[in-house]
C-alpha cells in the first residue's frame, strides 16, 4: 500500500511528488466547491473527496496508520453523521437558495487569514525535516503507537478526558430533554418511549411498530 | 517485468473471486432457503438443480432499461452504485486466505483498520441513493441506513480492537501469525457480536430495516433497474464474503486448522467462511425483522457493553500472561 516506500516501486520519488501535488489540486478543488455549491447534499459530498484526498496524502507520504483513521472517522462516521443530519431535517434535491450566508467575506476573510496562519506556522516548523520517503516506512502503525504512547501520552490522556466529557454533556442533555419535554427527544439508549421526534437516531421509523410480519424479504427479486 | 506481471495476477485472481463468490453465495441462499421453507428453488436453468439461475437473473438484469426518475439527481443516482460496490472488491484485496505473501492480495500494515475503513465508505453509496432519487421511500431507506451504520460501528471496532490487543498488531496476516487455538473460547463473545454488527451493517435480515419491503417497498434502491440494481444486489452479497472472510480471519484463525495448515491452509479459510455464510443465510431464513428502535436498543445496550467487556478481558489476559 505504500507506494513511497518500495525502493523498486513503480514510482520514482519524482513521481510521489507529482501525484502529491495532483491529488492535492483535486483535495483543494473539492474542498472549495464544498463550501462554493447552492446543494446542501453536494456540499457534504464534496467534503468526502476533499477528505479521502486528504487520505491519498497521508499515504503518499507513508503515514498509512493515520490515513486509514481519517477514512474511518472523517468519511465513515463523520460525513454520514453530516448525511443523516441533513436527510432528516432538510435535504432538497437541486439549489437551496437560502443556503447562502450574507457574511460571505467575513468568512472568507478569516478562512484565509487562518489557513495564512496554519500555513506559517507549519513551514517554519518543518522546514527543514525530511520525510525519507526510501527508508522504513515512518508513519507505520508501530512507529505511531510507540512515539504516541512514550512522547505524546499527556496529550492523549487529555484528549480522553475531553472526550469523556463531551460524552457525558450529550448524556445529561438528552435526559433533561425527556423529563421536561413529555416524551420528546428521547436518548438513543432509550428507545421505548417510541415516538417519532425529529433529532434523535431512531426517529427515522414513523411507523415503527408495524413491522415484525414474516422472516423479512423474499426470495430474491422476481 | 515480473513485479507488474505479480500484480496483475493478484487483482486479476481478486476480481474473480469478487465476481465469483458472491454468485455461489446467491446460488446457496436460493437453494438453503427454499429447503428451509420445504420447496425446491429454481430448477429448471442450467438444468443441474437450477445452478445457472443467477446467470440467467445477470442477463435478464442487463436487458432491462435503466430508468433515472425525472426528478431524482442524475449524476449522484447513477454514481451510487459503483460507491456501494467498489469498497467490497478493495476489502477483498487486503484478505488472507493462507499463510505467506502468496495468499493476499495485498499486505496492508494496518489491515484491521483498513477494511473497516473502506467497508464503512460502502454505506455512502446507500445514502446517495437513498437521497437521490426523489422518492420519500428511498428517503427513509437512506436515513434508517445511516441510523444502523452510526450504531453498529461501533461494536465492530472496539471487537476487532479486542482481537489486535490480543495479537498485538493490527495486520491482518500478523494477527493470523499469532493466532492460538485458546483465542476462540477468549474471543468468543467479540466474535459472535462482530458478526452480529457486520449482519447489521450489511443490512442483512434480521437487521433490513432500511429495505424493508413491506414498508417501505425496496429502501433505498426503491427507484433502481436494470444493472444498476443488480449492482447493488451484487454489493450486498460481496459484503456477505467479506463479512464472513473478515470474522474467519479475525475470530477463527482463517488458515489455522487441526492439520494440514502448511498446504492446505485456503481450504481452512473458504471452509471456515462457508460454514459463516451458511450462517448468514439461516438467519435469514430464521429470523423476522427487528423494528428500528429494537435495532438501535440491541446495539447500544448489548453489543457495545459486550465488546468492552471483551476488551476489559483481553487486556487482562493478555496483563496476566505477559
Amino acid at each position: 500500500m505504500i507506494l513511497a516506500a518500495g525502493s523498486h516501486g513503480f514510482l520514482s520519488p519524482t513521481g510521489v511528488e507529482i501525484a502529491f501535488l495532483l491529488v492535492g489540486l483535486v483535495t483543494l478543488g473539492a474542498a472549495v466547491l464544498t463550501v462554493t455549491t447552492r446543494q446542501l447534499v453536494h456540499a457534504a459530498l464534496w467534503l468526502v473527496v476533499a477528505l479521502g484526498g486528504l487520505a491519498v496524502e497521508y499515504l503518499l507520504l507513508t503515514a498509512e496508520f493515520i490515513a486509514w483513521v481519517q477514512v474511518l472517522i472523517y468519511v465513515g462516521a463523520v460525513v454520514v453523521l453530516i448525511l443523516f443530519g441533513l436527510m432528516l431535517t432538510r435535504a432538497p434535491i437541486g439549489r437551496s437558495p437560502d443556503a447562502d450566508s450574507g457574511n460571505r467575506w467575513a468568512a472568507l476573510t478569516v478562512a484565509v487569514a487562518s489557513a495564512v496562519a496554519l500555513v506559517w506556522v507549519v513551514v517554519d516548523a518543518f522546514r527543514t525535516t525530511w520525510i525519507d520517503l526510501d527508508g522504513p516506512a515512518a508513519g507505520s502503525t508501530a512507529v505511531t503507537g510507540a512515539s504516541l504512547f512514550q512522547n505524546w501520552v499527556l496529550p492523549f490522556e487529555a484528549l480522553s478526558v475531553l472526550l469523556l466529557a463531551a460524552l457525558v454533556g450529550a448524556i445529561v442533555l438528552s435526559r433533561k430533554a425527556r423529563s421536561t419535554g413529555a416524551g420528546e427527544a428521547s436518548p438513543a439508549v432509550a428507545p421505548q418511549a417510541g415516538t417519532s421526534q425529529a433529532g434523535t437516531p431512531q426517529a427515522g421509523a414513523p411507523q415503527a411498530g408495524t413491522s415484525q410480519a414474516g422472516p423479512s424479504r423474499t426470495d430474491g427479486v422476481r | 517485468m515480473n513485479d507488474a506481471l505479480d500484480v496483475t495476477l493478484r487483482l486479476l485472481v481478486v476480481f474473480v473471486v469478487f465476481l465469483a463468490f458472491p454468485l455461489i453465495v446467491g446460488q446457496t441462499e436460493h437453494k438453503v432457503m427454499a429447503h428451509m421453507q420445504g420447496r425446491l428453488g429454481p430448477m429448471y436453468a442450467g438444468g443441474f438443480h437450477g445452478w445457472a439461475q443467477l446467470v440467467a437473473d445477470g442477463v435478464k438484469f442487463a436487458q432491462k432499461e435503466d430508468v433515472v426518475p425525472a426528478d431524482a439527481d442524475r449524476r449522484i443516482f447513477q454514481l451510487a452504485p459503483a460507491v456501494a460496490l467498489l469498497p467490497y472488491l478493495l476489502v477483498l484485496l487486503a484478505i488472507p486466505v493462507g499463510p505467506g505473501e502468496g495468499t493476499v492480495g495485498q499486505v496492508v500494515d494496518a489491515g484491521v483498520f483498513f477494511v473497516l475503513a473502506v467497508m464503512g465508505v460502502g454505506v455512502l453509496g446507500s445514502l446517495m441513493a437513498g437521497w437521490s432519487s426523489a422518492n420519500k421511500f428511498s428517503l427513509l431507506g437512506g436515513l434508517r441506513t445511516a441510523a444502523q451504520l452510526l450504531a453498529y460501528e461501533l461494536p465492530m471496532l472496539l471487537t476487532a480492537a479486542s482481537v489486535a490487543m490480543a495479537a498485538g498488531t493490527v495486520s491482518l496476516v500478523g494477527i493470523l501469525d499469532a493466532f492460538e487455538w485458546w483465542w476462540l473460547p477468549w474471543q468468543i463473545v467479540g466474535a459472535i457480536v462482530f458478526f452480529v454488527a457486520g449482519l447489521a451493517e450489511l443490512q442483512r435480515p434480521p437487521f433490513d430495516m432500511p429495505v424493508a419491503d413491506s414498508e417501505i417497498i425496496f429502501g433505498a434502491y426503491t427507484e433502481y433497474t436494470g444493472l444498476r440494481f443488480a449492482l447493488f444486489l451484487l454489493a450486498e452479497y460481496a459484503g456477505i464474503v467479506v463479512l464472513c472472510g473478515l470474522t474467519t480471519v479475525l475470530f477463527l484463525g482463517g488458515w489455522h486448522g487441526p492439520w494440514g495448515a502448511d498446504g492446505l491452509g485456503w481450504v481452512w479459510t473458504l471452509l471456515k467462511a462457508a460454514v459463516l455464510a451458511f450462517v448468514v443465510i439461516w438467519l435469514r431464513v430464521t429470523y423476522p425483522r427487528l423494528r428500528e428502535d429494537q435495532l438501535q436498543k440491541l446495539s447500544w445496550t448489548l453489543l457495545v457493553p459486550l465488546s468492552l467487556a471483551q476488551i476489559a478481558l483481553t487486556g487482562v489476559v493478555k496483563v496476566v500472561i505477559a
